[in-house]
């Protein structure tokens, strides 16, 4: 369980007060309008964005404190999410040890993740030389090493086209499912949520209300989102 | 507001940037407690106030005056080759005084070419030395970063404004007046008082062209001081009095200044519907090609007289120049171990830190330290001994304010752009500095590099106040020669001294972007 409790987490000018719970294993979608604070929620939780109230509890065990790099959360950006010059097999082994020195065992888990994401073989290419889908793969095969237990999506996904974002979510779902991962994923399209969420934490006016099931939300919008979605 | 955690900290920068501070105000407290209270300033100290005043103001003032048309010609007009004149005059920047001062006998000396020209209508030869030679050279100099800071000002006139006033069928005098003027009085001032402060601290240009009680600046009276008379007590005081003089400078051009006149996007013509008439193109074509001939013959002077000579060159140049090469490798490596830190300090939150290291590298003059330094080895080991390492020092102090321009946004941005996915890996640290900053870095630490190796390579300052006659850089050499009459061989080294200056930039700056991915 991922416990938010009667947080407030400061960005700048603006708060975002959060006090829910989610489910782990679950697939969870964080939806408002833009600046409402999805980023800075899941910016809390990745540890990037200080408390100032509250607490956030992993299976119990508060993470204040703790550094982005040591919480049980993996995270993809926006954008930026592969370092240009190093290799795919590189940014992929950043996952396992982030001073590179891996030994054999740790290659060949890299080059399995390759696989499991479709890159067989193309560990050795550098981003510059891959598609903007099989960079996200890249990035996916990473968090698929990194082997933590949340996964955080802040739109990583946004620049794709609708085929090959709906593809890259499907891929999300399904290793999420395989590893059991819990998923919290920003978006901006009701869409999205309805492909692979099973819940929905709405973000509007400074508040993080609690999930709620996917369709039965979006079908019965509460005002602040129905103004949102129009 | 918390800061955002980084994954590199400031603790290493903040270290070099206290050593660099510690050096520049070192050594000042050296030279102050050495100079005699009381004492003041002789009367050969006031006139070489007065002459750094005026040459400066002089240099400023010409400089940017003849910027303006040929700023405003390049802006408008396109022609073949508008790119590589704007490229050249970034040059002057890493071209060696000494080599520069060379090419300007050459073509404006007593036996130069003008006074050849000059001689054929039954005219006089021109007279180089003495004010005017000290304000030509610094006009070489600073026109074309002249050019370039105003050049800039006009590409950042929105293409908008220049649709608006053609639509309005706006004249030239109207032209001027709605858009040029607004912006020069913008941007002139910085341009003005950059030029002001580098001229208050010329050596190099004093020394070879001006002397005399009558054309001596106050860097040069510090090295006279010094050299001649080894009156530590009145070079200490002209130290004090040149610093103050600087560091106002300084603090003036960093206020009133807009823009660091190497950016990029220089070379984008603005589509303008003015200045069609023959005499608006043949006026700016005039410019343009004065402006260009003004420094390329300099240039082209140097290497015609030195070619002949460059076989012949004798061993104690070619000493002179490994001693060069040394000096120049030693401070480029000082320069990045200081500014790499000192950028991602400046980046992970710390920017004050460039913006106070930027002051005191313009606000202090070369000598004042050199002067500190000698007093400060003095008591313990013979000062000429070290002019190697000494001089290595200097130079990449010197090059400190504009290795922190090109590095500070760079690291920002780096930081910026992967900070968050390096801490979420948790690669912080050393591990961070390894696999993501110089990685990153890469192109802006090879042109930095580059800048630092030519401008030292180059440097004729604190060497002549530390080296004994048995040691020697390249432009120390070239001004020894000179001073024996022995042009030939001065201008053989000379382009021997600018082609190790430019190769140093040319392969690090290359080097730097060789295979970087974007």
């Amino acid at each position: 369980m991922l416990k938010l409790e009667n947080c407030r987490i400061l960005n700048g000018g603006y708060a975002v007060e959060a006090n829910l719970e989610i489910r782990t294993g679950s697939c969870t979608a964080v939806i408002g309008p833009s600046g409402a604070g999805k980023s800075t929620l899941v910016e809390a939780i990745a540890g990037f964005l200080p408390l100032t109230r509250g607490e956030i509890r992993w299976q119990g065990a508060d993470m204040a404190g703790q550094p982005p790099g040591k919480r049980p959360v993996a995270m993809l950006f926006q954008d930026g999410n592969l370092f240009p010059h190093l290799s795919a097999a590189q940014n992929v082994g950043l996952g396992l040890r982030a001073s590179l020195r891996l030994s054999d065992a740790d290659w060949q888990k890299v080059e399995a993740a390759l696989t499991r994401v479709g890159l067989s073989g193309m560990g050795a290419r550098k981003p510059a030389a891959l598609s903007g889908g099989q960079q996200s793969r890249v990035a996916l095969a990473r968090v698929l090493v990194q082997g933590r237990d949340i996964l955080l999506l802040d739109e990583p996904f946004a620049a794709l086209g609708p085929a090959l974002k709906a593809e890259m979510l499907d891929l999300v779902a399904e290793l999420a499912r395989e590893s059991g991962a819990t998923v919290l994923m920003v978006s901006h399209e009701p869409a999205d949520a309805r492909r692979i969420a099973d819940q929905v934490v709405l973000v509007a006016e400074g508040r993080a209300h609690p999930p709620q099931p996917t369709t039965e939300l979006l079908d019965n919008p509460p005002p602040a989102l129905k103004a949102y979605l129009g | 507001m918390a800061e955002r955690a980084q994954p590199i900290r400031a603790t290493a920068g903040i270290g070099a940037a206290l050593l660099v501070a510690a050096l520049i105000l070192g050594t000042l407290a050296a030279v102050a407690l050495r100079a005699e209270t009381g004492s003041g300033l002789a009367t050969s100290d006031w006139s070489a106030l007065r002459f750094t005043l005026t040459q400066a103001s002089l240099s400023a003032l010409l400089s940017v005056g003849l910027a303006i048309p040929v700023a405003r010609a390049l802006a408008r007009r396109r022609f073949a080759g508008r790119r590589l004149l704007i490229a050249l005059l970034g040059a002057p920047f890493i071209l060696p005084v000494i080599v520069a001062i060379l090419g300007l006998l050459a073509v404006f000396g007593r036996a130069g070419w003008l006074s050849v020209l000059l001689g054929l209508f039954g005219l006089e030869p021109v007279q180089i030395y003495g004010l005017h030679g000290v304000v030509l050279a610094h006009v070489f100099f600073n026109l074309p970063l002249a050019t370039r800071l105003i050049l800039q000002g006009w590409q950042e006139i929105p293409a908008e404004r220049f649709r608006l006033a053609a639509q309005l069928d706006a004249g030239p005098l109207a032209m001027w007046r709605l858009l040029e003027v607004p912006m020069l009085r913008r941007v002139a001032p910085g341009a003005l008082a950059v030029v002001f402060a580098i001229c208050l601290s010329s050596f190099a240009v004093a020394l070879t062209l001006g002397g005399g009680p009558r054309a001596t600046t106050i860097e040069l009276a510090i090295y006279q001081a010094f050299r001649f008379d080894f009156d530590l007590g009145r070079a200490a005081l002209l130290s004090g009095l040149q610093l103050v003089l600087t560091g106002a400078a300084a603090l003036v051009a960093l206020r009133v200044s807009t823009g660091e006149g190497f950016g990029a996007g220089l070379d984008r013509a603005v589509q303008r519907w003015d200045g069609k008439s023959t005499l608006a193109r043949g006026l700016d074509a005039g410019w343009i090609l004065l402006a260009a001939a003004f420094l390329l013959l300099p240039l082209a002077a140097i290497v015609l007289a030195g070619l002949p000579g460059l076989a012949t060159l004798k061993g104690s140049v070619w000493q002179a120049a490994g001693n060069s090469v040394l000096v120049a490798a030693l401070s480029t490596a000082l320069l990045l171990v200081l500014a790499l830190p000192m950028a991602a300090a400046a980046a992970a939150g710390r920017g004050r830190l460039a913006e106070l290291s930027g002051i005191l590298g313009l606000a202090a003059s070369p000598l004042v330290i050199g002067t500190g330094l000698f007093i400060v080895i003095y008591p313990f080991a013979s000062p000429f001994a070290l002019a190697l390492p000494v001089t290595a020092l200097v130079n990449a102090v010197m090059a400190l304010p504009f290795a922190m321009r090109i590095l500070a946004p760079r690291a920002q941005e780096v930081l910026g752009r992967y900070g968050r996915l390096s801490l979420s890996l948790d690669m912080r640290g050393w591990h961070f500095v390894r696999h993501v900053y110089l990685p990153r870095m890469r192109a802006q630490t090879g042109f930095a590099a580059g800048l630092a190796a030519a401008l030292s390579m180059g440097d004729l300052g604190v060497v002549a106040l530390f080296a004994d006659p048995e040691f020697a850089t390249l432009p120390l050499q070239i001004y020894r020669l000179m001073g024996a009459y022995r042009m030939e061989a001065a201008a053989a080294a000379a382009l021997l001294l600018l082609a190790l200056s430019m190769g140093a930039f040319w392969i690090l700056d290359r080097g730097g972007r060789w295979h970087a991915e974007t």
